[in-house]
C-alpha cells in the first residue's frame, strides 16, 4: 500500500489549515474524515430543500487574515460579507440597538443613560488595547515555562517583552482583564442592564461559565480579536454559509496535490516503540505515513483513537481531565418570510446583526445555574441572526433563514441522555422565547432543526459537543492548551501532532492551531515553512 | 497622652495590621500615634461580651496564619499571647452523624476509601507546596513589574525560581490549577462528598465565590499559606482574638507607640499633595507628614481621603475593588455543651464544618449572587469554651459560627432579615445536633451590614477586598497601588486590602511599614 508523506484526521477548518500548510511546502498528504462531508464544525448544509444551514458554527471574523491571504481563499471561493446592526430586546418593550455609526451609537447608549454612552469610549479604548495586545500571539508556538531551550527562552522572553512594553499601568489592568469575570468588568464602565447584557454574551458564548465567573473577559477577548477587511472586532457572513470557509481550505489544499477522503473514520492511530506509522480505519484498512496529526479533540484523539498502552499514563489523566463541557445548543430555522419584532420597524437595519432576548446579567448568571442544575436554561441567552437578509444565497428568493445559538444546553441532563421529547421541549423553550417578541415569527417556521450539545457531538465528534474543543479557561489556555507539557502540537508519541482547537490559541474558526501545528511539523523535518507567523498591523 | 508632642505617623485604626505597623515603626523610634473609632483595639480581631457572662471572637474566631516573625519581633508571648489549643483537627459533620475527620494530612471515617485516604495524603502536600511559593511573596512588598527597581526585579526573579524549584511536572500543574476553581480540582481527586464539601468550604470562606468560580483554588492555596510556617491546624488563643490585639497593642504601647481609642478619624488632610495631618470627628487636628490607613481602602479613599484629591483614573480603581461581603457570624449563648449526632464528646472542641458537599456549597452560593441569603447555608463552628472557659459562666458554653452566604446586599434588607436567617440557622444546627435550639439562653448574627457599621469595613468584607487574582499581588488592593505607598506623599495602606491580604496575619502592617521606613529613608 502507499506511504503517504502525512495522515491529517478528520477535515474541520483546522484539518484543512494543517493539511493545506503540509502539502504546499511539498508533502504527500492524505485527509481523512469520517463524515460523507468535509468541515466538521464550519459547515453549510441544506437539511431542507432550498434552505443552506451554518448548521454549526455560524458567523466568520477570527479567521487569520494572514493566513485566508497566504493560502488565497478568496481565489477558491471564500467571501466574507461584513454585517452590521444587532439589538437587545427588553421586557418592557424597548430594546437597545447596536449601530455601525459611532454618533448614532452613542445617541442610542445616551439614551438609556448618559453616563454610560461616555463610559462606552473608554471601554472601546481598553478592549481594544487588549486585543491589540493578544493578536500577535495567534500565530505564534506558545513557550514551554519549565524548559531552558534556546526556543522557549526566546518565546517567553518575547511575551515577557510585551507584558513590559505596556508599561506598569496598563499590565496591571491586563493581568485582571484576564482573571476577571466580564460582570465584574462591565460592571466597572456601565449601570444600565441592558447594555451589559448586549456586551456581556461575547464573555460566555460556547463558554460552561456564567457571566460572573473569573476568567469570562478574556472569553469576551477571544471573540473581539478577529476581523473583517482589516476591520478589528467586526463580523461577517461568509457568503453561502460556513461551508464555503472549509471549501475554500479544501481547495487550497487540492491545489497543492492534496488528497481529501470522505467516509473514511480513523479507528486508531499506530504506534510502535514510541513512533507513529499511521492509522487503521473502521473498515479495516491501513494507511501508512510516518505523521500522524489530529484534528480531533484532545479527548477524543488520546482516549479513543490512540491506544492507552502507548501513551504515558500521565497523559491519559491529563486527557481524561481536561475539561470540554458542553454547553450550548442551536436551531437552525427555515422561514416563510422575514419576521417583525414589535418593538422595530418592520425591516429594521438592527435586524441585519446579532439579536439578543435576555435584559439583565442576573438572567444570564439564572441560565448558568439551570446548566449547573443539568438542564437547559429556562429563560436563555440566545444569539439570534437572520444572515439571508445579507447574503441571499441560503434560501429561496423571500424566503429566510434563521441562525439561533442558544446558551446553556448541558451535553446530559439531570435525568439521564437527551432523548427526543426532550429535544422538542428544548427547540420549545427558545422559539417561545423569541416568539414572545415577534408576533408572526411561529407562524413563518417551515422547518427547525434542533441541536443539543449531544446531537452535536454525534455528528460532528466535538466531546460533550463543545464548540471551542475544550473551555477557554486559564489551566487550558496558551501553554497550557490543550494540557501543560503538551502545548506545542507535539503528541507524546514521535511523528504524531494535534492541530484542533484544542490547541493554542484555542476555538472559534480561526485556522491558527492549523496552522501552528503544521510550522512545528516542517521544524521537526528540517523543512522551510511558509507558514505566516506575524502580523503587519499588530 | 500625646497632644503635645511631635508626631511622626498616625496609624488610622487599631485593627491587628495598624498595631502591627505602628509597633514596628515605634521600634526603629518613630513617634507613633494609633487612632481608633471604638472604644477597644483589635477591628475584626476582638473579643465581645455579646450577652452578660458570655464572650466570643466577634469576627475571625480560629488563628492560623498568624506570623511567626511578627510573634517573635514583638515579643507577644511575654505581652500576654498564649494558646489554649493548637492543631484542631476539622470534622466534616454529617447529618447522618458518619462525620469525617481531617488532621493534617490524615483523613479519617468510614465511608472515607483508602484511595481517598492516599489522594488526599498527596494532594495535601501538593497544596502545602504550593502554599509555600505564593507564602513566599507575602514577607515583603510585591514587585513592580515594569518600573520596578532592582530590588522588585529580584523578588520577581526569586517568585519564578521558588516555582521552579518544585520541579518541573509541580510547576505545570501550579499554573494548571493555579487559577480555575476547587471543584474541578476535588473531582479530579477524589470521591468522598463530605471531604469535598469541608474543601469547598475551606477554599471559599470570607469570600464571593463559590466551589465552581474559577480562582477558588487559590483561596485554599492562601488559607493555608499558616501551614507553611508552622501552623497544622486551626489555633486558638487565650481569651479570643482580642488577645491576639491585646498583645500586639502592649508590645505597640512598650515600644513607645501611643493609642488612643473612641477617636474616630473623619479625614485625612492634605496639602499641595502631601499629607499635613488627621481631622477627628470632634474637630480636633493632629499635624504629621505620614499617615497609615488600616481601613480598606475604598473606605480610606472615598471617606477619609476624598476622591476630588485624587486622579480620576486612581478614584475609578478604588472605586472599582471587589469587595461584596458575603460572611455572617453567629454567636449563641448556650446552657450546656450541645450533642451532635454521632460525634465523640472529645471532639467537639475541634473545627466543625457544615458543607455536605461541593454541590450543596454551590447552591448555597447561588442565592449570593442574587441578593438572597442561603436556604441551606455553609458554616464553620468553634466552641471555644471547650478549651477556655474564661468566656462563659461556668458550666456553660458558647458557639461561634462563620456563616455564608449572606450577601451585604441582601435584596430584603437586614434589619428585617437578621431574625428569619437566624432561625433558619438555628434549624440547620439543630439537624446536627439535635436538642441545641432548647440550649439557646442568647444570640447574635452579625450580618455584613453589622460587620460594617461596627468595624467600618466597606460592604462587610472581612478581606477588604475579594481575594482573587484580579486582586492579589501587585493588583492589591488595584494596579497602582500596590506597594502600600498611595500617590499622595505620605499616605500609606496598612490594611487587609493590600498585599498579602486577609486573615489574621499580620504581614500587611509589617511589609507596610517596612515600606514607610524605606522610603523615609529615601527622602530624608
Amino acid at each position: 500500500m502507499k506511504k503517504y508523506d502525512a495522515i491529517v484526521i478528520g477535515a474541520g477548518h483546522n484539518g484543512l489549515t494543517n493539511a493545506a500548510y503540509l502539502a504546499k511546502a511539498g508533502l504527500d498528504v492524505v485527509v481523512l474524515e469520517k463524515n460523507p462531508y468535509i468541515g466538521g464544525a464550519t459547515v453549510s448544509r441544506e437539511l431542507h430543500e432550498g434552505w443552506m444551514y451554518s448548521n454549526c458554527s455560524y458567523v466568520c471574523s477570527l479567521l487569520r487574515p494572514e493566513i485566508s491571504r497566504d493560502l488565497n481563499l478568496p481565489k477558491f471561493g471564500l467571501q466574507v460579507i461584513p454585517y452590521v446592526g444587532g439589538v437587545t430586546f427588553k421586557r418592557d418593550g424597548d430594546y437597545f440597538g447596536n449601530y455601525d455609526d459611532h454618533e448614532r451609537q452613542y445617541r442610542e447608549i445616551a439614551r438609556h443613560s448618559k453616563r454610560d454612552a461616555n463610559a462606552y469610549e473608554r471601554y472601546t479604548a481598553d478592549v481594544t488595547k487588549q486585543t491589540r495586545f493578544i493578536r500577535p500571539f495567534l500565530l505564534r508556538t506558545p513557550p514551554d515555562p519549565t524548559s531552558f531551550k534556546p526556543r522557549d527562552i526566546q518565546e517567553l522572553l518575547f511575551l515577557a517583552k510585551s507584558f513590559y512594553n505596556l508599561g506598569e499601568k496598563v499590565l496591571g489592568d491586563t493581568l485582571r482583564f484576564w482573571t476577571m469575570s466580564i460582570g465584574d468588568f462591565l460592571d466597572e464602565y456601565f449601570e444600565t442592564d441592558v447594555i451589559k447584557c448586549h456586551l456581556a454574551g461575547s464573555g460566555i458564548i460556547g463558554t460552561a461559565l456564567g457571566v460572573y465567573s473569573p476568567g469570562t473577559a478574556y472569553v469576551l477577548l477571544h471573540h473581539y480579536m478577529g476581523e473583517v477587511d482589516g476591520s478589528v472586532g467586526a463580523w461577517g457572513f461568509a457568503r453561502g454559509g460556513m461551508g464555503s470557509v472549509s471549501k475554500a481550505l479544501a481547495g487550497a489544499f487540492q491545489s497543492f496535490g492534496g488528497e481529501i477522503r470522505a467516509d473514511a473514520e480513523v479507528d486508531r492511530i499506530l504506534a510502535t516503540a514510541g513512533r507513529t506509522s499511521g492509522v487503521v480505519l473502521a473498515n479495516g484498512d491501513e494507511i501508512y505515513a510516518d505523521i500522524v496529526v489530529s484534528n480531533l479533540d484532545p479527548k477524543r484523539t488520546f482516549l479513543d483513537i490512540m491506544a492507552e498502552e502507548d501513551l504515558p499514563a500521565s497523559v491519559v489523566k491529563q486527557a481524561k481531565n481536561f475539561k470540554i463541557r458542553g454547553s450550548s445548543g442551536k436551531l437552525n430555522i427555515a422561514l416563510d418570510g422575514l419576521p417583525t419584532f414589535n418593538s422595530l420597524p418592520p425591516k429594521s437595519p438592527l435586524m441585519t446583526g446579532d439579536m439578543h432576548f435576555i435584559d439583565s446579567l442576573e438572567r444570564m448568571e439564572r441560565a448558568y445555574d439551570d446548566w449547573k442544575n443539568g438542564t437547559w436554561s429556562q429563560d436563555p441567552y440566545v444569539d439570534m441572526l437572520i444572515p439571508t437578509q445579507v447574503d441571499p444565497t441560503m434560501a429561496p428568493v423571500g424566503k429566510h433563514m434563521m441562525s439561533v445559538f442558544v446558551q446553556y444546553a448541558p451535553p446530559k441532563l439531570a435525568t439521564g441522555k437527551w432523548t427526543d421529547k426532550d429535544r422538542d421541549a428544548f427547540g420549545k423553550t427558545v422559539i417561545d422565547q423569541i416568539g414572545s417578541y415577534s408576533p408572526n415569527f411561529k407562524d413563518l417556521i417551515l422547518h427547525a432543526e434542533v441541536r443539543t450539545p449531544q446531537d452535536i457531538e454525534d455528528e460532528v465528534g466535538l466531546t460533550e459537543g463543545n464548540i471551542f474543543q475544550g473551555e477557554l479557561t486559564f489551566d487550558q489556555l496558551l501553554f497550557n492548551r490543550p494540557f501543560p507539557g503538551y502545548a506545542q502540537y507535539r503528541g507524546p508519541v514521535k511523528g504524531m501532532y494535534i492541530c484542533g482547537s484544542g490547541t493554542h490559541p484555542g476555538g472559534g474558526v480561526m485556522s491558527a492551531p492549523g496552522a501552528n501545528a503544521a510550522r512545528e511539523i516542517l521544524m521537526d523535518l528540517n523543512h522551510p515553512t511558509t507558514v505566516p507567523e506575524a502580523y503587519p498591523d499588530d | 497622652m500625646t497632644d503635645s508632642k511631635h508626631i511622626d505617623v498616625v496609624v488610622v485604626g487599631a485593627g491587628h495590621n495598624g498595631l502591627v505597623s505602628a509597633a514596628y515603626l515605634a521600634k526603629s523610634g518613630l513617634q507613633v500615634l494609633v487612632l481608633e473609632a471604638s472604644d477597644k483595639v483589635g477591628g475584626a480581631a476582638a473579643t465581645s461580651e455579646f450577652s452578660e457572662g458570655f464572650s466570643v471572637s466577634e469576627c475571625a474566631h480560629f488563628l492560623y496564619s498568624l506570623h511567626p516573625t511578627i510573634v517573635k519581633d514583638l515579643q507577644l508571648a511575654n505581652h500576654g499571647l498564649f494558646y489554649v489549643a493548637t492543631d484542631l483537627k476539622t470534622v466534616a459533620l454529617s447529618s447522618e452523624g458518619k462525620h469525617i475527620t481531617m488532621a493534617g494530612s490524615e483523613i479519617q471515617g468510614e465511608d472515607v476509601s483508602t484511595e481517598d485516604i492516599s489522594n488526599y495524603r498527596r494532594f495535601h502536600t501538593q497544596m502545602k507546596r504550593f502554599s509555600k511559593v505564593l507564602a513566599s511573596s507575602f514577607t515583603h512588598r510585591p514587585p513592580r513589574l515594569v518600573d520596578g527597581d532592582m530590588k522588585d526585579k529580584l523578588s520577581l526573579l526569586k517568585l519564578g525560581w521558588n516555582a521552579r524549584k518544585m520541579g518541573r511536572q509541580n510547576m505545570l500543574e501550579l499554573l494548571r490549577i493555579g487559577a480555575i476553581n476547587i471543584y474541578d480540582v476535588l473531582n479530579e481527586n477524589f470521591d468522598n462528598q463530605l471531604l469535598k464539601g469541608a474543601l469547598s468550604l475551606e477554599a471559599v470562606l470570607g469570600s464571593h465565590t463559590g466551589p465552581r468560580s474559577p480562582n477558588t483554588v487559590l483561596g485554599l492555596l492562601y488559607r493555608r499559606v499558616g501551614e507553611t510556617y508552622g501552623f497544622r491546624g486551626p489555633t486558638i488563643p487565650s481569651g479570643g482574638m482580642g488577645n491576639v490585639s491585646n498583645a500586639i497593642a502592649s508590645s505597640a504601647t512598650s515600644l513607645g507607640a501611643a493609642i488612643r481609642t473612641s477617636s474616630p478619624v473623619e479625614r485625612i488632610l492634605i496639602r499641595d499633595g502631601k499629607v499635613a495631618g488627621v481631622k477627628l470627628s470632634d474637630g480636633e487636628v493632629i499635624n504629621c507628614d505620614r499617615v497609615i490607613s488600616n481601613a480598606d481602602p475604598k473606605y480610606t479613599f472615598s471617606k477619609l481621603v476624598g476622591y476630588p484629591q485624587l486622579e480620576t483614573g486612581f478614584s475609578r480603581r478604588a472605586a472599582n475593588i471587589r469587595m461584596k461581603g458575603n460572611t455572617a457570624k453567629l454567636h449563641l449563648a448556650l446552657e450546656a455543651l450541645p450533642e451532635f449526632t454521632g460525634l465523640n464528646t472529645n471532639d467537639i472542641g475541634n473545627r466543625l464544618v457544615i458543607a455536605p458537599g461541593p454541590d450543596y456549597v454551590e447552591n448555597a452560593f447561588n442565592h449570593a449572587k442574587y441578593g438572597e441569603f442561603s436556604e441551606h447555608p455553609i458554616m464553620e463552628i468553634s466552641i471555644p469554651t471547650v478549651h477556655d472557659t474564661s468566656l462563659a459562666p461556668t458550666g456553660k458554653h458558647v458557639l461561634s459560627a462563620v456563616v455564608q452566604y449572606a450577601p451585604h446586599n441582601l435584596k430584603q434588607g437586614w434589619s428585617e432579615a437578621n431574625e428569619e436567617f437566624t432561625a433558619l440557622l438555628l434549624d440547620l444546627l439543630e439537624s446536627y445536633a439535635p436538642g441545641i435550639k432548647k440550649l439557646v439562653i442568647a444570640s447574635e448574627l452579625l450580618t455584613p451590614a453589622d460587620i460594617e457599621s461596627r468595624f467600618g469595613t466597606t460592604a462587610g468584607h472581612w478581606h477588604h477586598g475579594e481575594l482573587a487574582l484580579d486582586q492579589f499581588l501587585m493588583l492589591r488592593p488595584f494596579p497602582g497601588m500596590g506597594q502600600y505607598a498611595a500617590p499622595v506623599k505620605g499616605l500609606f495602606l496598612c490594611g487587609a486590602g493590600s498585599h498579602p491580604g486577609g486573615n489574621v496575619m499580620g504581614l500587611v502592617g509589617r511589609n507596610c511599614a517596612n515600606t514607610l521606613l524605606e522610603a523615609g529613608a529615601a527622602s530624608d
